[in-house]
């Protein structure tokens, strides 16, 4: 489990997020929300290591981020960055790629390892694009490629930075129950997103940022009712109980 | 079951780079055949093994042997870091010759000539540490400008303008600094012998076991720094490091062959549209393609105007021009990767 600790972090000497403490839960699917520039990339890059933080902890399993290496901070989670680039590779070696801190120098893939990729292929529905290169596949094909490579490095925690955006309508409701399944397999999800009704329907948990401060975190139910997602964004955000649950959308 | 580990894409890189290992000995045995004087091709290892002393023997051994090994040796290392380079810095404009690090070891070796014009040994490592001190200041620049595709060329055509200009000074009090200056400064590989070989030799050799035993790191750092670093992997020391080695190899190149353009940019553009980008057959497609490469172009400005010879540095621009003004003209749309 990754805790943050009054985290302070930002670029250039400027804090960009300020004394935030959350905790990404094991089974549990975490959303982090809010409005453009508010810090979300910049607090999932500094839970990482990815990015110095300015003030306040991370804890990795209870362990300091700073005395872990990084091979030893991509076993405990994995990352899909927003800004993912595509090689001329074949999608299977994409997947590969995800089992490289499994791996010690030089680089040379085991049984397991071709295993791991195999499976993770098969969980994200990928296996059908495998021989395929990254560069001619379709958006929502290749957002199913990074997700199988985040899995095929088998960390606990799971950080996807809008990993929904430029996705049509089906692709990311499949986004989202993938981030469900796993969290029911037991795996702590978190998720920077954009799309408040989708958001809400999926997540556990929300994490509500406004100009780098946590102003809101709890439940999907506590966080709602609180109105504080209405006064940030300033939309009004309305729900209906349907057959299959809470719907929301913006009144 | 079904298995992707075996995919059509991987068998197909084995054939093509099979293909290209034939095509590197059928072009080194050409190499060591024509010119001048032709040598039938069963006389050869004859006398390569030191049996016939006639002058074709003679040719073969202290002629043909060292520009035939010197072409494949330059080629291959030139086309590696030149591949090396541009998927570090993630920018297909990027080649030794193009961001500062041929124009660095062609100051150094004038320098190293001038200072030190009998040590050996010293040639090979001056024009390493200028590779090395012109890849770093570009990186410096480009970085401190904001580090755009276009800001590394500019910024190393502007280094390059100075270490050529350095290079012309030290020419200039010291003409002796560079054994046929203008050869140099063409790229050439007549009048080469072992000796000077053997030194850059090594290096390379040392320099392409590393950055093969890199392939997957460069793998990974090719998704992107914070992909990279995400999975593992120390993305700013992994870059330096795998630079320092592009820069042996075309310091190392330079040393014996001169200021030989273009190899390093269009030989990795060819294996990549060939082999796609997956390190490790790409590099291995590299070293052999840019074997090639040099050897049939030395080949070429041989055989041309016989018995003249045009230096393999001119062939290369006469080719490799036009390809850059393509490749420019392409990236107008702004597609870097095929």
């Amino acid at each position: 489990m990754i805790e943050l600790k009054d985290l302070s972090a930002g670029y250039g000497g400027q804090d960009v997020v300020h004394d935030i403490s959350l905790a990404f839960t094991p089974g549990r699917v975490l959303a982090l929300l809010g409005p453009n520039g508010c810090g979300k990339s910049t607090l999932l890059r500094t839970a990482l290591g990815l990015n110095p933080k300015s003030g306040g902890q991370v804890l990795m399993d209870g362990v300091p981020l700073e005395s872990l290496s990084p091979r030893e901070r991509a076993l405990k989670a994995a990352y899909l960055s927003q800004s993912r680039s595509t090689p001329n590779i074949t999608a299977y070696k994409m997947v590969l790629h995800g089992r490289f801190p499994h791996l010690s120098y030089p680089r040379r893939y085991r049984k397991e390892d071709y295993e791991a990729a195999d499976r993770a292929l098969r969980w994200a529905d990928a296996a059908d694009v495998a021989r395929r290169s990254m560069a001619e596949l379709s958006g929502g094909q290749r957002q199913k490629v990074y997700l199988a490579m985040a899995l095929a490095q088998e960390a606990p925690t799971l950080l996807m930075d809008e990993p929904t955006t430029f996705l049509d309508v089906g692709h990311q409701l499949e986004v989202m129950a993938a981030a469900r399944r796993l969290a029911r397999e037991g795996r702590a999800v978190v998720m920077v997103l954009h799309d408040l009704p989708l958001a809400m329907r999926g997540a556990d948990d929300v994490a509500l940022l406004s100009a780098g401060r946590l102003t809101a975190y709890g439940t999907v139910e506590d966080v709602y009712s609180s109105g504080k997602i209405d006064k940030v964004f300033g939309v009004a955000l309305r729900r209906v109980e349907t057959e299959s649950g809470w719907q929301y959308y913006y009144g | 079951m079904k298995s992707w580990r075996t995919s059509s894409t991987r068998r197909s890189n084995g054939l093509r780079l099979a293909a290209l290992c034939v095509l590197m000995l059928l072009s080194a045995l050409l190499s060591m055949c024509l010119g001048a004087v032709a040598v039938a091709p069963g006389d050869i290892l004859p006398a390569l093994l030191g049996e016939g002393g006639g002058a074709a023997a003679q040719i073969v051994r202290y002629a043909r042997l060292p520009r035939t090994c010197g072409c494949l040796l330059a080629g291959a290392a030139l086309a590696v870091s030149g591949a090396l380079i541009q998927s570090v810095l993630d920018n297909p404009l990027a080649a030794p010759n193009i961001i500062g690090v041929s124009s660095g070891a062609g100051l150094a070796a004038a320098l190293c000539g001038a200072l030190a014009p009998s040590a050996a040994l010293a040639l090979p490592i001056a024009s390493f540490a200028g590779a090395l001190a012109g890849v770093l200041l570009v990186l410096f620049i480009a970085e401190k400008t904001g580090a755009s595709k276009l800001t590394l060329v500019l910024a190393g055509v502007a280094v390059s303008g100075m270490f050529g200009a350095g290079t012309d000074t030290v020419v200039t009090f010291v003409p002796d600094a560079l054994a046929g200056y203008s050869d140099f400064r063409i790229g050439g590989l007549a009048n080469l012998s072992m000796s000077r070989i053997i030194p850059a030799f090594w290096v390379i050799v040392v320099a392409m076991v590393l950055i093969f035993s890199l392939a997957g790191e460069l793998d990974v750092l090719m998704l992107g720094a914070d992909t990279a670093q995400s999975l593992g992997v120390r993305a700013k020391p992994l870059r330096l490091v795998l630079l320092i080695l592009a820069a042996a190899l075309a310091g190392a190149a330079v040393s014996f062959s001169g200021l030989i353009g273009f190899v390093g940019l269009i030989v990795p553009h060819i294996m990549r549209r060939l082999l796609g980008e997956d390190s490790l057959p790409l590099l291995a497609g590299c070293a052999l393609g840019g074997a090639v490469c040099l050897t049939l172009c030395d080949l070429l400005g041989r055989l041309l105007f016989a018995p003249y010879e045009l230096p393999v540095g001119i062939v290369l621009s006469l080719a490799g021009g036009p390809f850059f003004i393509w490749l420019l003209i392409r990236q107008r749309g702004g597609r870097v990767h095929d």
